[in-house]
């Protein structure tokens, strides 16, 4: 039976009333008394020395209040970067300066040169067409590679040259040289991770207010995680003490990741508040969304997997250029280092792995993460490469997965973490079961009589994710901690509101969180409430992103509630007149242990804040409690995925027949939301492999600038997806055993769509094709089958 | 969108002399028009909307002719076009239903995006553009990407489609935007067939003469087997190569030819 309340159950999303009610209350929603609005003046050139700028004219336009420029940002900060890397040589990576507006140069297509502030949009946007901007061209540095020739136009022309650094990592050089030595047989891939952008149906907003009688500032913002920006724009960039600085991401109509950073705009807006006092606000276009928010992925990859006479994974080698775009943005460093290098192993037990990667800045907006961030473009590489090994090998892809699989726990890599618990041959043949494996050839046959291919394509993924340990994250270069913290908040009548500092984007805390608190109290879940998304209002919080809400952000909330329930049993235990050792706690009654005497949840609570009869001597009144939970180590969820495709020779195109997804995430609390999430991934993985991609031209001119050319996943572009997350091995070091969930499905998925399409083109004959780009679309398929 | 003043005539004569004053444009459905407002890439002194004119609403059908006024709407076409499947058709999978709800065939026509569904249609059917002073040929009306034998600020009041034996549209979407990568209309008429191309060519829709030939001889998709087109002209951008188009022109011709009803 399933549960209908508590862990386990699936209780309807109760911010969907909101959400789909149009109530939901969004940062463009929230407008201040006096507010003025910001209009960026944004380059069209991708490189370019800027001679001047000059305002005069457009100061003098209506409506306009004042015209910021560069000069105005003189001996203020620039965006920081939050990871700092070190390269091969021990050398740290260059970290160029990222002014808030354009300083000297403009570095890529959207870079803003001036912000015009106004009393409307449309006046700002006048004023913005008025000023005269003097820029000269400079040749651009677009293609990582040749970013990299020697003589490339130099991004930053105080670094030496486009690379950021040259980053090593994992077994010593003479296993990795000694495998491939002794290897029976090596397969190597070169392939593309397409270059995304992030597109949440939300742009992103900013509106900053400035209080003089207080001297405190607030910032507004889409954010997913309101106190990391508190602390990146006001220690780093603004120089406002947090106890003067209130940072408030409402309702945020989804991030992806895109939204983690600190961006130019919120900087800005809190700037400039502060220089008019008045309150400025800027909206998002789409337009500007394409050139303004941080895009995912663009690695271009060689992999080299070594194999013994066995067909044993001996050796792997990767070569990867990761594109940093014009800047660093927050997390962007990190991406292709530790979130990437780190999960090269796999699922296998692979004993010699070199991961190299070179980061280059480019003439481009800049690259961070985008769901999933490193682990989709280690699992995209390594999963196409050992179905390539398969193929050549002339061995069952499944059959060489399994033989290669991990199989005791915890185990080590050589990639520096320790996967704690797993069970891969639990969750593929989990996955064989669903897709009716023995039913293909027939579906085949059906496909062929009606002139099309179809092909099935396996692969399996580990992410780490629970992000993460902050001792072990500081060693590797990071410049936050990465705990997590609630407040669970007991009222009088017993009511509760908890405090989390994880935010809440899509991802369902505000229905799953409570679920927990009430197993744990064991009283209704209408009794309790999540405030999240204002520094003001919970104690602190690194937010939501590396699918670490629950493991991390929900760990500090049942180590919060598990101090309100030893507080409650010693009030219960003096309103019973028992030890407190011998109260229980069950359904919302407090029981003195083998006895009928009891008090219920609300007595407590309410004698906690009316404590006429309370053991003032021992325990204060009130009911309250906070907690900091830091991980012992990141969470591995695992799987394995399946897609079949039909394949039209004749044009090229392929749709997707039938997905199937095999999870493990541990214990799970809200198995609807969890399916909602692999969903939601699963789309945005199938869209990496079929639709999505941001392109430049050899200028810099960003080509996919709007939904006319950069095709994002619909309804009709995606099947009904068979998903299962029955195999779970519960986390061991987090207290709810979870492992976290929100980035498998995007994770997982883009390798099965290739996997399979390949696939469909082998069985059509067209065996000269190893190997598509994603994503892999009609024109491609074509251009590949006719090669 | 830069500032503009509205007029709201109720006559197409009211329409044009207000079209008349400098800078004025007309605004149909608004889907290629409000879009391109936004961007500022427009910035027209006043915008005389054509949707208060019932006389440019709706269609009917006589002789073997069925005409569609200009500002009768994607939505009306799909479900009222009836008596002519294959138009019907092709309106009913133009965009989605907001902008089949709002855009109109005068605005589509007279805009000829190089990727739009109607000039296929129109150019495909021999048809014939009414404006409010005379009728023009499908054949002369459409003179490559966005330009047409539209003179300043004349009005398509209709477009008159003689209604074929068979016709039938083929388009592979590009896609993202879901406008035609290559869209083929093929229709068969007692005197012969015609094939028009949209998505495909830098000179915008276009006929395709060898089809129409081959398939006047013989209406059958084996008849523009070994026929191709060539991929100079042909568009190339991120969705496709000219190679790539050219091939397709003749996978949807024939596409089309097996599925004309
Ligand atoms: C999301 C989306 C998807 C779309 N998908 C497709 C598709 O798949 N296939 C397709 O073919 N189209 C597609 N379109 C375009 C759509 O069909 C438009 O409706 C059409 O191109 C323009 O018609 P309109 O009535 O909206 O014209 P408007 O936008 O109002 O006007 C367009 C231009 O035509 C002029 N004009 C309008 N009416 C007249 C008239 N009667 N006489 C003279 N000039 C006139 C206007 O001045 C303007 O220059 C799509 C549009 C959108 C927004």
């Amino acid at each position: 039976m399933p549960k209908d309340h508590g862990i386990g159950a699936s209780p309807k999303r109760r911010e969907d009333v909101r959400f789909l009610t149009g109530a939901g209350q969004y940062t463009d929603d929230i407008n201040v008394y006096g507010q003025t609005y910001v209009h960026f003046l944004r380059s069209d050139v991708a490189h370019g020395r800027i001679n001047s700028v000059n305002t005069e004219v457009a100061s003098a336009m209506p409506g306009v209040v004042r015209i910021f420029t560069g000069a105005d940002f003189d001996g203020i900060g620039g965006l920081p970067c939050g990871w700092q890397v070190t390269d091969k040589h021990g050398e740290p990576m260059k970290e160029p300066a990222h002014p808030v507006l354009a300083q000297g140069k403009v570095r890529h297509v959207g870079d803003p040169i001036a912000a015009v502030v106004a009393e409307s949009l449309e006046e700002a946007r006048n004023a913005a067409e008025a000023i005269e901007v003097d820029i000269e061209e400079l040749p651009a540095a677009v293609n990582m590679k040749a970013a990299l020739a020697e003589g490339a136009p130099k991004v930053h022309d105080d670094l030496s040259d486009n690379l950021c650094y040259d980053w090593q990592f994992g077994s010593d050089q003479a296993d990795v040289d000694a495998a491939f030595e002794k290897a029976a047989h090596v397969t190597t891939l070169e392939l593309v991770n397409n270059r995304l952008v992030a597109n949440p149906m939300e742009p992103r907003v900013a509106l900053g207010d400035y209080s003089r009688a207080n001297d405190e500032s607030t910032l507004y913002t889409t954010s997913q995680n309101p106190h990391v920006i508190r602390l990146l724009m006001g220690a780093f960039v603004l120089g406002i003490p947090e106890h003067k600085l209130r940072v408030v991401a409402p309702d945020v109509g989804g991030g992806f990741g895109t939204k983690i950073f600190h961006y130019a705009e919120e900087a800005f807006c809190t700037f400039a508040a502060r220089q008019i006092n008045r309150p400025v606000k800027w909206t998002s276009t789409r337009s500007e969304a394409f050139m303004s928010d941080a895009h995912g992925r663009d690695h271009v990859t060689k992999i080299e997997l070594a194999l013994d006479a066995e067909n044993n994974f001996i050796g792997l080698r990767t070569d990867t250029l990761a594109n940093m775009g014009a800047y660093l943005s927050t997390f962007s460093s990190s991406v292709p280092t530790w979130l990437h290098g780190t999960l090269m192993a796999g699922n296998y037990k692979t004993p010699a792995i070199q991961v190299n990667v070179k980061a280059v800045f480019t003439n481009t907006v800049p690259v961070d993460a985008y769901r999933g961030a490193g682990r989709p473009e280690a699992t995209f590489q390594l999963e196409r490469l050992v179905d390539k090994a398969a193929r050549e090998l002339g061995v069952d892809p499944i059959a060489l997965r399994r033989q290669n699989f991990i199989t005791s726990f915890p185990y080590e890599t050589p990639v520096a973490v320790a996967y704690d618990t797993g069970d891969y041959v639990a969750t593929m043949d989990k996955l064989e079961e669903m897709i009716d494996r023995a039913g293909f050839d027939a579906r085949r046959k059906e496909s062929e009589a009606k002139g099309k291919l179809r092909g099935l394509g396996i692969n399996c993924y580990i992410e780490a994710c629970g992000i993460a340990p902050s001792n072990l994250v500081g060693q590797l270069g990071a410049r936050a901690g990465l705990y997590d913290a609630a407040t669970v908040r007991v009222n009088a009548t017993g009511s509760i509101s908890v405090m989390v500092g994880a935010h809440s984007h899509g991802q369902g805390h505000e229905t799953a969180f409570p679920q927990v608190v009430a197993e744990m109290l064991g009283i209704d879940e209408s009794m309790i409430d999540i405030v999240h998304g204002d520094s003001s209002k919970i104690p602190f919080g690194m937010g939501t992103y590396g699918s670490r809400s629950l493991a991390v952000c929900g760990s500090a909330m049942v180590r919060a509630t598990e101090k309100i329930i030893n507080k409650a049993k010693k009030i219960a235990g003096h309103l019973l007149e028992a030890s407190e050792a011998d109260i229980e706690l069950k359904d919302g009654q407090f029981t003195v242990a083998g006895t009928d005497k009891s008090v219920a949840w609300g007595d407590v609570t309410l004698a906690a804040y009316v404590p006429h009869n309370y053991p003032l001597e021992d325990i204060e009144p009130g009911l309250e409690e906070t907690a900091f939970y830091d991980p012992s180590n990141f969470t591995y969820p695992a799987g394995a995925y399946a897609c079949e495709v039909e394949l039209d020779p004749e044009t090229g195109k392929v749709t997707i027949e039938r997905f199937a997804a095999a999870d493990d995430f541990g214990n799970v609390v809200n198995p609807m939301i969890v399916e909602g999430q692999v969903h939601g991934g699963l789309a945005q993985g199938i869209g990496q492999a079929l639709l999505e991609t941001c392109s430049y031209d050899e200028d810099g001119q960003l080509l996919s600038a709007s939904y006319m050319d950069y095709a994002m996943p619909r309804a009709d572009d995606v099947p009904f997806y068979a998903v299962d997350h029955s195999c779970a091995t519960p986390c061991t070091h987090n207290p709810l055993g979870v492992k976290g969930c929100g980035e498998a499905g995007a994770i997982g998925s883009p390798p099965a769509v290739v996997n399979a399409v390949i696939d469909a083109l082998h069985s059509g004959g067209h065996t000269q094709v190893t190997h598509i780009d994603m994503p892999v679309s009609p024109g491609r398929v074509w251009a590949a089958m006719h090669g | 969108m830069y500032s503009f003043d509205m007029v709201r005539p109720t006559s197409v004569a009211d329409a044009v002399a207000a079209l008349g004053q400098e800078d004025a444009q007309a605004l149909s459905g608004g889907q290629t028009l409000i879009p391109t407002l936004k961007q500022r890439l427009a910035m027209p002194s006043v915008l005389v909307s054509l949707s208060g004119i019932d006389e440019l609403k709706g269609l009917s059908v006589s002789d073997g002719v069925m005409e569609i006024k200009g500002a009768t709407t994607h939505a009306t076409v799909a479900r009222e076009g009836g008596d002519y499947p294959g138009l019907a058709a092709l309106a009913a999978n133009i965009g989605d239903p907001a902008v089949r709800n709002r855009g109109t065939i005068g605005g589509s026509i007279a805009n000829n995006d190089p990727s739009a569904c109607y000039p296929a249609a129109a150019l495909g059917s021999g048809a014939t553009i009414v404006t409010n002073t005379r009728e023009i040929a499908a054949d002369e009306f459409f003179q490559g990407m966005f330009t047409t034998a539209l003179e300043e600020g004349e009005i398509v009041t209709a477009v008159r489609f003689p209604i074929p034996e068979k016709a039938a549209y083929m388009k592979f979407e590009q896609p993202a935007s879901r406008f035609a990568l290559v869209g083929v209309f093929v229709a068969k008429y007692a005197d012969g067939v015609r094939v028009a191309v949209t998505g495909a060519s830098n000179d915008g829709v276009h006929r395709w003469s060898a089809a129409e030939e081959a398939l006047s001889a013989n209406f059958a998709p084996d008849a523009v087997e070994g026929l191709s087109v060539p991929a100079d002209n042909m568009i190339a951008d991120l969705h496709g190569s000219a190679a790539y188009r050219a091939h397709l022109v003749g996978v949807m011709t024939k596409r089309a030819v097996a599925a004309a009803d």
